[in-house]
C-alpha cells in the first residue's frame, strides 16, 4: 500500500536543480539516469503590465498504488515493498530489460549506463530505514519539497492561501496593475 | 619529515564514521557546510544544521562537491612547469621543491627587474584574504588584487563614497522588509543559498519584490512586478525615482536632516529628471513609476533598494549602485529591522577579533600600480582595480609588473576581451596559478600549482562580518587523493625560498589557528565543535543618536569628498544610450544557479545538466535576421572570435540586447566536458579591458556590442 507522498511546492520552488544533484550524489550516479527531475517552462505572461511567470513541475517516482513498472518487471526485480508501498529496484536481479522503462506512464525508471541497469527514485529507502528524509527533500534549497505520510504532510497551498488573505485583504494591494 | 610533505590535520584518514564542520568552496558564497566521512572517504555533503540561516541545505553545486572530489580526476594532480610556448599546453610534471625553487628563483629575476613591487596575486576576494594579501605584503608588494574589477567593485566603492564602508557593511533584515527592490541582482539564479532562502520565507510572507533587468530571469518570475527596462539604463530609472521621491516628499525627513549632507546637490541633480524624462531612456511608463513610489510611501522604511552585486556593467553603473544606496538612506532604512542593519566589529559585543597574519608583516610604503587610493582616491586600494595592473603589464607604467600568482581565480574568463588580456600577460617573467583545476589562466600559465580541494584541505580561520559577526573554519575533511597542497602551506613555502620566514612561521595549521585565536577566548577545539562560534546570541542595534558614518564629514555624504577629490561628480547627467540597430546588439551575460563563473564547467554532474548556453534574442529582432528558435547562430564581437549557439526566440529579453551565460567556452583540452562547448563571452568583449566605470572602477562589460547572424550549417543541418 502506497503510503508517502513526496511534494513539491511549486510556488516555493526556484528551478534550482539541486534536488536532481542531491539524488544522483546520494546515489553515486554519473551522466544519463535522473532518478527525479525538474521541468521548467516558460516564463508566461500572467499579468497586465506584463508579469513573466514561469511553470516548474518535480517529476520524481510517484509509487504508484498500482505500479506498472512492477507488473512490466519479467525478473522481480522492480518491486513494491508491503509495508510501505516502495517501490524500488532490486539490482541483483535487474536484467537491463527496459520494460519498467516502456511500462511507466510518467518515464520515472532511469537507465544507468554505468551499470547497465535500472535505477529510479526509492524515496533513498536507505535514509529512510534510517529514520531520515529522501537526499532532495533534506537538502532543498528552499524547503519545497516535502516528505511524509500522505494524509498526514499538511498541504502548502492551504496555509499559503490562509496566510495571503491576512496580508493582503481582497481588493487591496493592488496598486498600479 | 621533509617540508615538502602533504600538511595532513591529526587523524584525518582515521577508520570509522566522523563528522566534519567546514565549508563549501564550490562557488565563492562559501556556505557552512557538514562532511560526513566514513573511513578517511567523504560520503554525504549538506547544508550546516547549526547555522539556522542555511540548515541542511545546499545547492546543486554544492551536493556536487563528491562528484569533484571523486569522479573528476580532469585536474592537476602534481605541481606543472611549462615546457613549450606560453597556452601551448605543454607541460612536465615537477616536484613541489623543483616547482616552488623555480618560483622563487624567477620572482629573485623580477625583483632584479622590477624591485619586489613588480609582484602581483588575484584571488576571487572574500574572508581569506589574510593570505593571500600577507603574502604579498611580505614580498614587499602593495599589489594585491580581488576579482572585482569585473564583479563589484562599482557597488563596492558606491557604498564607500556615501557612507566610508563596503555595501558588504549593509546587511538586509530581510525577513521583515515590506518591498525589496532589485537591479538585475537576479538572487535565485546567481545563488547564495542563504539569500535565497530568506528571500523566498520572505515572499511567501507577503513582501513586495520589483525586480529591473532587461531579461526576465527567474527572480523576475517570482518578482510582484517586472520591468524590462532598456539596457544599461537602470541609473535614469533611479534619477527619476528621487525626483519623485523628493516631489512627494516620502523620504525620512529626521533622518535626513541628522545624518545626511548634500541634499541640495540632490534636488538640484534631479530637478529635471521627472517621470516623463525617464519614459524614452528606461522604457518604463510614468504612471508605472508613479505608483511605485506612492507604494514605496506605504511601506517605507522597510524597503530595501539593493546596491547589486555582480555591478561591472557599464560606465554609470558605479552611479547605479550609489544612486540606489542614496534610496536606501531616503527611506530612512538604516540600522532598523526591517532596513539594512550595519554590520559590527567584535568589539561591538565586547570581544576581540581574529589576530590578523597581516600584522606580522611590515607596511609596505610603494603606491599601487592602479593608483587605487593615491592618483585614484575613489577606488578602495583594499580590492584594488585589476584591470589596471594588466595595463600596467603590458605599458610598464606607471611601473612594470614582472610577476603574478592567480590564486584560485581565472583572470582570463573573468576579464573581458581575452586577446588584450593575454597580450598583457606575455609580457609577464613569471604567471603562477593555484588553482585545484585547469582554468584558462592556468592554461597560459608558467607553473600550474594544484590546491588540494576543499574538502582536502584547512584553510585559515576567518571572521565572517556581520549584524553578529562570527568565526567560521574551513576543516579538511579526508586527506588528498594526489600530490596538491593547501594554499597556506603553498605560500609559506614561497616566503620560506625567499628567506622571509616570519610571516608563515607556522608548521601545521593548528599553529597557525591558534596565533588567530590568541586572546579571543575560542579555542581550536570550541571551534570543530560546530564549524563557527557566533560571538554574540543576537544583533545589538545602535541607537540612533550614536549613529556614525567613517566618511571625511562624519555624514552620509550625498555630494562625496572622496569624489570631488578625483575630479568626478557625484551626481552626473544621465548619458542617454543608442539603440543598436540591424545585426548589433548588446551582449548581456549572466549566471544559472547550477555553475559558477568558469569553475564548475568541468564537473560531470554540473556539466550534465548545462553542457552549452542558448542565446536570447527578442522576436521582433530575429525576424528580420532570418533567424528562428533554435537556429544556430554565429556571434562576433569584434575579434577574430565566432562563437556559434543555438538561439532561444522570446519577449522575455529587451529587443536592444542578446543574453547568454557566462563561463562557457573553455579551451583547456584536458578537461574535456568543458572543452569547445558553448561561448566564450569574454572573447566576444572585444576592447573592453580598459574600458571602465571611471568613479567605480568596474569592467564595462554590459556595453559590448556583438554581431548576430544565421550560422553556416556545419556538415549538414544543424
Amino acid at each position: 500500500m502506497s503510503t508517502y507522498i513526496l511534494r513539491h511546492d511549486e510556488a516555493s520552488c526556484i528551478s534550482c536543480l539541486a534536488c536532481e544533484v542531491h539524488c544522483k550524489s546520494n546515489k553515486d550516479l554519473g551522466p544519463g539516469p535522473d532518478p527525479c527531475k525538474i521541468i521548467t517552462m516558460g516564463p508566461f505572461d500572467v499579468g497586465r503590465p506584463a508579469q513573466p511567470r514561469m511553470r516548474i513541475v518535480f517529476m520524481p517516482c510517484f509509487h504508484c498504488e498500482d505500479p506498472w513498472c512492477v507488473r512490466a518487471c519479467p525478473t522481480g526485480a522492480m518491486q513494491q515493498r508491503e509495508m510501505d508501498g516502495i517501490v524500488h529496484v532490486e539490482h541483483s536481479l535487474c536484467i537491463g530489460c527496459k520494460s519498467c522503462i516502456a511500462a511507466c506512464p510518467w518515464g520515472t525508471p532511469q537507465w544507468d549506463p554505468a551499470t547497465r541497469k535500472v535505477v529510479k527514485c526509492d524515496y533513498c529507502m536507505d535514509r529512510f530505514d534510517a529514520g531520515l528524509q529522501p537526499a532532495c527533500v533534506t537538502k532543498c534549497v528552499t524547503g519545497c519539497l516535502s516528505f511524509g505520510v500522505a494524509d498526514e504532510l499538511p498541504d502548502p497551498r492551504r496555509e499559503r492561501y490562509a496566510r495571503y488573505l491576512v496580508a493582503e485583504p481582497l481588493g487591496e494591494g493592488k496598486e498600479g496593475s | 619529515m621533509s617540508s615538502t610533505m602533504a600538511p595532513n590535520v591529526a587523524g584525518v584518514a582515521a577508520p570509522g564514521r566522523r563528522t566534519v564542520y567546514s565549508m563549501c568552496s564550490m562557488c565563492s558564497v562559501r556556505c557552512p557546510i557538514e562532511v560526513t566521512v566514513e573511513d578517511g572517504r567523504a560520503v554525504w555533503l549538506q547544508g550546516n544544521p547549526h547555522d539556522k540561516a542555511i540548515g541542511a541545505s545546499l545547492c546543486a553545486k554544492g551536493s556536487a562537491g563528491l562528484a569533484l572530489e571523486y569522479d573528476d580526476d580532469q585536474r592537476p594532480q602534481t605541481p606543472l612547469i611549462r615546457t613549450g610556448p606560453r597556452g601551448g599546453g605543454q607541460w612536465r610534471r615537477a616536484s613541489w621543491d623543483e616547482a616552488l625553487d623555480y618560483i622563487a628563483d624567477k620572482l629573485k629575476e623580477t625583483i632584479a627587474a622590477f624591485g619586489p613591487r613588480g609582484i602581483m596575486l588575484s584571488d576571487r576576494s572574500g574572508p581569506f584574504t589574510d593570505l593571500t594579501r600577507t603574502f604579498v605584503r611580505a614580498l614587499g608588494s602593495p599589489n594585491y588584487f580581488t576579482h572585482d574589477a569585473c564583479c563589484t567593485a562599482n557597488a563596492h566603492n558606491a557604498a564607500r563614497t556615501l557612507f566610508g564602508f563596503s555595501h558588504e557593511g549593509l546587511i538586509p533584515d530581510l525577513g521583515r522588509v515590506k518591498h525589496l527592490v532589485l537591479y538585475g541582482r537576479n538572487i535565485i539564479e546567481a545563488l547564495a543559498v542563504k539569500e535565497a532562502k530568506a528571500f523566498m520565507a520572505a515572499l511567501a510572507n507577503g513582501m513586495r519584490v520589483t525586480y529591473i533587468d532587461p531579461r526576465a530571469t527567474f527572480t523576475a518570475c517570482k518578482a510582484t512586478r517586472y520591468w524590462q527596462v532598456r539596457p544599461n539604463s537602470d541609473y535614469a530609472l533611479n534619477l527619476a525615482i528621487i525626483h519623485e521621491v523628493l516631489k512627494q516628499k516620502i523620504y525620512d525627513k529626521a533622518f535626513v536632516d541628522r545624518f545626511v549632507s548634500g541634499m541640495d546637490y540632490l534636488r538640484e541633480a534631479v530637478k529635471d529628471t521627472t517621470p516623463e524624462w525617464q519614459v524614452s531612456h528606461t522604457g518604463v511608463p510614468a504612471e508605472q513609476l508613479r505608483a511605485f513610489v506612492r507604494e514605496l510611501a506605504a511601506d517605507a522604511a522597510h524597503v530595501i533598494f539593493n546596491p547589486g552585486w555582480g555591478t561591472a556593467r557599464h560606465k554609470q553603473s558605479f552611479h547605479v549602485s550609489r544612486t540606489a544606496l542614496i534610496l536606501n538612506v531616503l527611506m530612512g532604512n538604516i540600522e532598523i529591522p526591517g532596513g539594512f542593519i550595519l554590520a559590527k566589529p567584535p568589539a561591538r559585543y565586547g570581544r576581540k577579533g581574529l589576530n590578523h597574519l597581516i600584522a606580522r608583516v611590515p607596511k609596505v610604503e610603494q603606491p599601487r600600480v592602479d593608483g587605487a587610493g593615491t592618483t585614484r582616491p575613489q577606488w578602495d586600494p583594499e580590492i584594488g582595480m585589476l584591470h589596471q595592473a594588466f595595463a600596467a603589464m603590458e605599458t610598464a607604467q606607471p611601473y612594470g609588473i614582472g610577476a603574478y600568482f592567480a590564486y584560485r581565480h581565472d583572470p582570463i574568463t573573468g576579464l573581458p576581451d581575452t586577446e588584450a588580456a593575454k597580450r598583457a600577460l606575455e609580457k609577464l617573467k613569471l604567471f603562477v596559478s593555484i588553482d585545484v583545476r585547469y582554468s584558462e589562466a592556468g592554461w597560459f600559465a608558467d607553473v600550474i600549482l594544484p590546491e588540494a580541494t576543499y574538502l582536502e584541505r584547512a584553510n585559515i580561520l576567518c571572521q565572517m562580518g556581520g549584524a553578529v559577526p562570527n568565526f567560521s573554519m574551513r576543516d579538511q575533511a579526508i586527506a588528498p587523493r594526489f600530490d596538491s597542497r593547501p594554499a597556506w602551506w603553498i605560500f609559506r613555502e614561497i616566503l620560506r625560498r625567499m628567506d622571509i620566514k616570519e610571516a608563515l612561521d607556522f608548521e601545521t595549521i593548528e599553529e597557525l589557528w591558534n596565533y588567530q585565536l590568541d586572546g579571543t577566548g575560542v579555542t581550536v577545539a570550541e571551534m570543530r565543535e560546530k564549524g563557527f562560534v557566533s560571538l554574540a546570541n543576537a544583533p545589538k542595534l545602535i541607537p540612533r543618536e550614536e549613529l556614525r558614518f567613517p566618511t571625511p564629514s562624519g555624514k552620509i555624504e550625498i555630494e562625496s569628498a572622496v569624489l570631488k577629490q578625483a575630479g568626478l561628480p557625484s551626481l552626473p547627467p544621465y548619458e542617454a544610450k543608442a539603440a543598436p540597430a540591424d545585426d548589433r546588439f548588446l551582449l548581456l551575460i549572466g549566471r544559472t544557479a547550477t555553475l559558477t563563473h568558469g569553475q564548475s564547467f568541468n564537473n560531470p554532474l554540473l556539466n550534465e545538466i548545462a553542457p552549452e548556453q542558448v542565446l536570447w534574442i527578442h522576436p521582433d529582432r530575429a525576424r528580420p535576421l532570418g533567424i528562428g528558435d533554435g537556429d544556430t547562430v554565429e556571434v562576433r564581437g569584434g575579434g577574430s572570435y565566432v562563437g556559434r549557439i543555438k538561439t532561444r526566440v522570446t519577449p522575455w529579453i529587451h529587443p536592444e540586447a542578446v543574453f547568454m551565460l557566462h563561463g562557457f567556452g573553455a579551451t583547456v583540452p584536458l578537461a574535456t566536458r568543458a572543452f569547445g562547448r558553448g561561448v566564450a563571452d569574454q572573447r566576444l568583449q572585444g576592447g573592453k579591458l580598459y574600458d571602465f566605470d571611471p568613479a567605480g572602477g568596474g569592467c564595462a562589460l554590459t556595453e559590448a556590442i556583438v554581431q548576430i547572424k544565421p550560422a553556416v550549417a556545419e556538415g549538414g543541418n544543424q
